[in-house]
């Protein structure tokens, strides 16, 4: 534990470079992969025999109306059949004994999971069967990301389409994000896992005798399969209660690292399809420069807010190292949190509710910047991209043109899609939050009291309607209130701004394109990368400033 | 061959002053504050105001804390109030400016629309004399009603003239005070109602409905009456009422949060901005209000209002809000040649002499013929032999029995006959001994015709210097003279040229910096067409344009997704206006030709095309500005008042407190009175428009997001702070 604190400034900055290097490498053929799903006119042998299973006409286009239609209708579906296993699970096989998920909790899960958030307000080990597991949540971990990806195209299309009624197919799109991309990728990541010590097995586990004499069931179960989609899919929702710190799921340093990695790689990837479908990979190139300097100053500032804290002597005596695994020592700790709140993920390695004030703050803020940066996969290119038609609005008056992104003019109709978009996650956050805080019931979930307490409130409700997942942990959000609020958040954060992107995408792809000239707003140099991270930034900021004032600010200032 | 080079300077018979390069506008003046103030309050009325979202609920704020403030009364609490509703006193104050300029040149038009009196003749027939009149009050005149109006006379309403010819004077449309013809038939048949015809008689067909004349509608449009919102006002404004929601929201949100803040510090005393039940009202409301952007919501309308006030400063009116923003965003501009590019008339730019022909002697020859030419081009002729050949100025009234052979379509040439050598030849060396001198100068077919007719061989070097002339997209005219019974003799050729106007080529290259493509649209043949858009420097022309060229042109660059401005004055011109996104009429042109535009130049001046695209972009510019500027202000107002509030509950937060503001109510109060005076400082702005610097969008966006992007980040903070030593001085407030 020694050596790894000493050595963090170096290690840490190791890691972030190799990270970032990989990704540079990575991002190219990946995005080229996922642009290539997106347009190609050929479907495989397994997607004609699902098509015609489900009774869909794959070369049919849809309108946004349609596209926004068959999300919903898909996603309702996943929630009732998701909710159903879990109910019946003492009925169905391989439930290791465990009885059926109460009410609130089952519908808290069925939504986190199908909204890719992944807030899981049970312990996995005591609560989920390997049915439930495998056929519940694993394949939701690969459909609700296939979702985020397709709603991604769509807005992509509409950017890149002209004089166009249609977004594409939804089921297509679903389809093969998920046998192109999601599977074959998740495969070779498990296997990867797997070198490194991740379990994969079927047992119902074993007991072990303790040190201390006690006895202690060690569940195993398909950890490496759920642990490679799980970061992958940027869902977040372990296996084990413990999650990424569990020695199961995260063993050692390694798999640490390349758990960041896979968290990163799609969302990153993402930007490339835009700049391929739109025949300028400069603009994808801006957006992921954008992301990427957000990236870097999130994992940067929670480095820093953790070592920071731990200076000599609080270090020695293991202040700022409170929650974080031995395993991983600071740096690895930090960048995973960071890199876990910065995607939508929600996976995570140590205990963010035990960082120093600041560092808990940082995390808060990451979430908080609507999970762009690089976000969700799919949904954190879409929200960046509605934050880039903002900017492009105010940016664009400034250079004397009514507004343009891409050769598409920004008007009443794509502003109002954007601004609702914006909306609705504040909202969310701030009107639970404080509904929360005003309660006594809700209060008394929290763990502290104080400013802190306040954070893990807020942390809860920013993570849910963010579709985040994590949790501050410290708040017992095990309770009727919270799992039926948190799930409306979850399920309001995600299916609201889906729909309003599709309207935006639709509205979009019904415009000409207009001329580029020397007089239109450039959207891809460094001058717009700068604009685009300042409104992110200060529309965050001025949001969200008083309630982060009363919380992680008062408490890091005291 | 030679080639005289005689590159003095063309003379420029209408030489306009180079335009300035920044769009100004009116200055504000200070009275106009105080006669404002009136319509100011009325705007209080919260139907009116409904229609602004932003200020809209800072009128609601100020009107709950009023009702605190009568319940708790404090110093503090009534300076919120006071400033609350200066704030949207200021707001109002900036609209009913903007308004009240217009409403000046309104009055001023009313008075051009006297009651008159019309002369209506009944059964009118081209031709026909001796109809019967009535007189009719001009209002009831009706569309195609035919009226009489003499020397001396009001025209009563828009029309045609379909028969004579008159002088006009429509000063009172112009500001214009020199007369200008108006005949039937042609592109100059159109009068205004309410101008006065000063000779002559007109008979006039009315081509309005009463009520919708363009007196009315320009009336209407200064005044700001029918004004609508634009679409980008639209959009900007669902934007602003988005940040206005999540501002509510996030000071709504706050005060649960504040409760239990203050609950868990138990320690921490009450004062007038946090008690026990959270934030007071009043605190709560000025948070709010110095979030919402209040600047821009206070100035929008009067930045429109004052865009298209700007446009009727340089005598343009546009018929609406819309086509002021889309001439911003124009990225071709089709240019007539003939007085926009070039000056109206060709000029006589260079003397190319014939085989053995001195210089000197064509200069006289072509001096001679020229003399009785009044038109420009024949008195170019003239300058050119005195500046560039030394030939003393002539009157044409100095040869006494000169027989001026006049220019007709048949002949297409003209010229002069001299008896006994005229006075070209004053010391009598003349070999021909004072015979009968003719000289001719005119098209090179017609002249070189003559030559032959009259025994007289033209060399090779004539047709070499027409071909050379004609390449060059100049027009050639032969001067040939004869010499008593001597053969004719061709001298050589004037190289007439399309004299492009100073400072085209830099004005365009400026153009071709904010990414608008200029086409230039001529009826010459493709050959000069070529050499003349290559002169000026536009991107590029149409030739031989017909009506239907230049539709087509405006189609095919609006397929490819760019915005088309053109300016045009003909009845043929009128549906290519009514297509392009800016049409600009030109006053003088034919009534079609104003209804299908959606702008009139009263000057009647096509170069204000590139004006009106400058004040489209300064407008966008400004709100764009603005908007950054009312957002980024907002850094400063929460390290006010964010601190202010909590700092008694975590003493930590007072590290916010970056500004060292003295107490939390002057902190408070600062910040609201900064939000008020900074919008009534920015009405000069928001009426003159930001500085416009034509440019490519780089270089105009990192300057704009500079000065207005972190000098409102700046701004506040010194203006807070300056607002807060002041206001420690006022005992009784902390």
């Amino acid at each position: 534990m020694s050596t790894g604190l000493m050595s963090t400034p170096l290690a840490g900055t190791t890691l972030v470079a190799a990270l970032v290097l990989l990704l540079v490498l990575v991002h190219r053929p990946l995005g080229a992969h996922l642009h290539r799903v997106a347009t190609s006119e050929r479907d495989l042998g397994v997607e004609r025999f699902v098509y015609r299973l489900v009774g869909v006409d794959a070369r049919a286009e849809q309108s946004w109306a349609a596209y926004a239609r068959s999300v919903l209708a898909f996603s309702a579906v996943s929630v009732l059949l998701l909710y159903a296993l879990l109910r019946a699970q003492a009925v169905l096989p391989l439930s290791l004994g465990f009885g059926g998920v109460e009410p609130s909790q089952a519908w808290n899960t069925a939504i986190s999971f199908v909204t890719n958030t992944n807030w899981q307000s049970y312990s996995g080990e005591s609560t989920m069967g390997h049915l439930a597991q495998m056929a519940g949540l694993a394949v939701q971990n690969f459909v609700s990301a296939a979702v985020g990806i397709a709603v991604a195209f769509a807005l992509i299309r509409g950017l890149a389409r002209a004089s166009s009624a249609t977004l594409g197919n939804f089921w297509v799109d679903l389809v093969r994000v998920s046998l192109r991309v999601l599977l074959p990728l998740a495969f070779v990541a498990a296997l990867v896992l797997l070198a490194t010590g991740v379990v994969q097995n079927l047992s119902s586990g074993v007991d072990a005798t303790t040190l201390a004499g006690g006895t202690q069931h060690l569940t195993g179960g398909p950890v490496a399969s759920q642990e490679a989609i799980k970061e992958l899919g940027t869902n977040g929702g372990g296996f084990y209660n413990a999650n990424s710190a569990h020695p199961f799921e995260n063993p050692s340093g390694v798999s640490n690292a390349f758990e960041i990695f896979l968290i990163l790689v799609i969302p990153f990837s993402l930007p490339r399809v835009f700049g391929l479908m739109t025949g300028d990979t400069g603009q994808g190139r801006a957006i992921a420069l954008t992301m990427a300097v957000l990236a870097l100053a999130g994992v940067a500032l929670a480095n820093l807010a953790l070592a920071q804290a731990g200076g000599t002597v609080p270090g020695a005596v293991g202040a700022a190292t409170e929650g974080v695994e031995t395993r991983f020592g600071i740096s690895q700790s930090a960048t995973f949190a960071a890199a876990t709140t910065l995607t939508s993920t929600g996976a995570v390695n140590s205990f963010h509710d035990s960082f120093p004030a600041a560092g808990g703050g940082v995390v808060l803020l990451n979430m908080m910047l609507g999970e762009v940066a690089p976000g969700g996969v799919g949904s954190g290119l879409y929200g960046l991209l509605v934050l880039a038609v903002i900017t492009v609005f105010v940016a664009g008056l400034m250079v004397g043109r009514t507004p343009e992104y891409v050769g598409k003019k920004i008007g009443g109709r794509e502003i109002k899609f954007a601004s609702l978009y914006f909306l609705v996650t504040p909202a969310l956050v701030l009107v639970g939050t404080a509904a929360a805080m005003a309660l006594p019931s809700a209060r008394a979930s929290m763990l502290n009291s104080g400013p802190h307490g306040l954070s893990e409130v807020l942390y809860a409700y920013t993570s849910a309607a963010n579709n985040n997942g994590s949790a501050f942990a410290g708040l017992s959000a095990n309770t009727t209130w919270y799992n039926t609020t948190l799930g409306l958040a979850m399920a309001f954060g995600r299916f609201v701004p889906v729909v309003l992107v599709l309207g935006l995408a639709g509205s979009l792809a019904a415009q000409g394109r207009a001329a580029t000239t020397a007089g239109t707003l450039p959207t891809r140099g460094p001058l717009f990368v700068g604009m685009l991270l300042a409104v992110t930034v200060v529309l965050v900021a001025l949001t969200y400033l008083p309630a982060l004032a009363l919380g992680p600010l008062a408490e890091a200032l005291s | 061959m030679t080639v005289l080079d005689t590159r003095t300077d063309p003379v420029l018979p209408d030489h306009q002053p180079h335009p300035p390069r920044r769009v100004g506008g009116g200055l504000l003046d200070p009275r106009l504050l105080l006669t404002s103030l009136p319509d100011a309050l009325r705007k209080l009325d919260p139907r009116t105001l409904w229609h602004n979202p932003v200020m809209f609920v800072v009128e609601v704020g100020s009107v709950l804390t009023t009702v605190l403030a009568l319940v708790h009364p404090s110093l503090f609490a009534w300076s919120i109030v006071v400033w609350l509703w200066l704030t949207v006193v200021f707001a109002n104050l900036a609209e009913a400016v903007a308004e009240g300029r217009g409403k000046a040149q309104a009055q001023a038009l009313r008075q051009a629309r006297e009651d008159t009196v019309a002369r209506r003749v009944v059964g009118w027939t081209p031709g026909a004399t001796g109809l019967e009149e009535q007189a009719v009050p001009a209002a009831e005149l009706r569309r195609g009603d035919v009226v009489v109006v003499e020397a001396g006379q009001l025209v009563p309403g828009d029309g045609d003239v379909v028969e004579g010819i008159a002088s006009v004077d429509e000063s009172a449309i112009t500001g214009e005070s020199a007369p200008v013809i108006r005949e039937s038939g042609g592109d100059r048949s159109a009068v205004t109602g309410g101008t006065r015809v000063l000779s002559d008689r007109i008979v006039v067909r009315i081509t309005q409905e009463p009520g919708a004349s363009f007196l009315d509608r320009m009336i209407s449009l200064v005044e700001g009456a029918s004004r609508q919102k634009t679409p980008n006002e639209i959009a900007l404004n669902i934007l602003l009422a988005a940040l206005t929601i999540v501002f509510l929201l996030a000071v709504a949100t706050l005060q649960p949060l504040a409760i239990y803040s203050r609950a868990v510090q138990a320690a921490a005393g009450s004062s007038a901005v946090l008690d026990a039940d959270g934030v007071t009202g009043i605190v709560l409301v000025s948070l709010l209000v110095c979030l919402i952007p209040t600047t821009i919501g206070a100035l929008l309308s009067a930045i429109g209002i004052a865009g298209m006030d700007r446009l009727v400063q340089r005598n343009v009116l546009a018929m609406s809000g819309r086509a002021v923003e889309a001439a911003g965003d124009v990225s071709t501009l089709l240019l007539d040649k003939t007085g926009t590019i070039t000056l109206g008339n060709r000029q006589a730019v260079d003397l190319v002499t014939a085989e053995d022909v001195e210089p000197q002697r064509l200069a006289e020859a072509a001096q001679l013929s020229s003399l009785a030419d009044e038109t420009p081009e024949g008195r170019s002729v003239v300058v050119l032999a005195r500046n560039g050949y030394g030939l003393r100025a002539r009157a044409a009234g100095e040869l006494a029995d000169a027989t001026w052979v006049p220019f007709t379509a048949q002949t297409r040439m003209s010229g002069v006959d001299l008896p006994g050598g005229g006075g070209s030849d004053p010391e009598g060396t003349d070999p021909t001994g004072g015979g009968l001198l003719q000289v001719r100068k005119g098209a090179t077919a017609s002249v070189l015709a003559w030559v032959r007719q009259n025994g007289g061989r033209p060399g090779p070097r004539i047709g070499e210097a027409v071909d050379a002339i004609s390449a060059a997209g100049g027009t050639p005219l032969v001067v040939a003279e004869r010499r008593g019974d001597a053969p004719a003799e061709a001298l050589g050729v004037i190289h007439l040229k399309d004299v492009v106007k100073p400072g085209m080529r830099a004005r365009f290259d400026e153009m071709r910096r904010m990414g608008i493509r200029t086409v230039m649209i001529t009826g010459d043949n493709p050959v000069t067409a070529k050499a003349i858009a290559e002169e000026a420097g536009v991107d590029d022309f149409l030739a031989e344009a017909t009506p239907e060229d230049k539709m087509a042109l405006i189609k095919a660059e609006q397929a490819g997704g760019r915005l088309v401005a053109m300016t045009g004055d003909g009845t043929n011109d009128a549906p290519a206006l009514a297509q392009a996104d800016v049409g600009v009429a030109m006053n003088s042109g034919t009534s079609a030709a104003k209804e299908a535009g959606n702008m009139v130049d009263l000057d009647s001046d096509p170069t204000k095309l590139i004006e009106i695209v400058e004040i489209g972009k300064q407008l966008l510019i400004t709100r764009g500005a603005l908007t950054t500027f009312s957002i980024a202000n907002d850094i400063a107002k929460y390290f006010a008042i964010i601190p202010a509030i909590f700092a008694v509950v975590y003493p930590g937060l007072g590290a916010l407190n970056v500004m060292r503001l003295h107490s939390p109510e002057t902190a408070i109060l600062a910040a609201v009175i900064f939000n008020a005076v900074v919008i009534v400082a920015l009405v000069p702005l928001a009426l003159r428009g930001v500085r416009y610097v034509p440019g490519g969008a780089s270089a105009m966006l990192r300057r704009n997001l500079l000065v207005y992007g972190l000098g409102g980040v700046v701004a506040p903070f010194v203006g807070i702070k300056i607002i807060d030593l002041l206001l420690a001085l006022v005992p009784g407030l902390s």
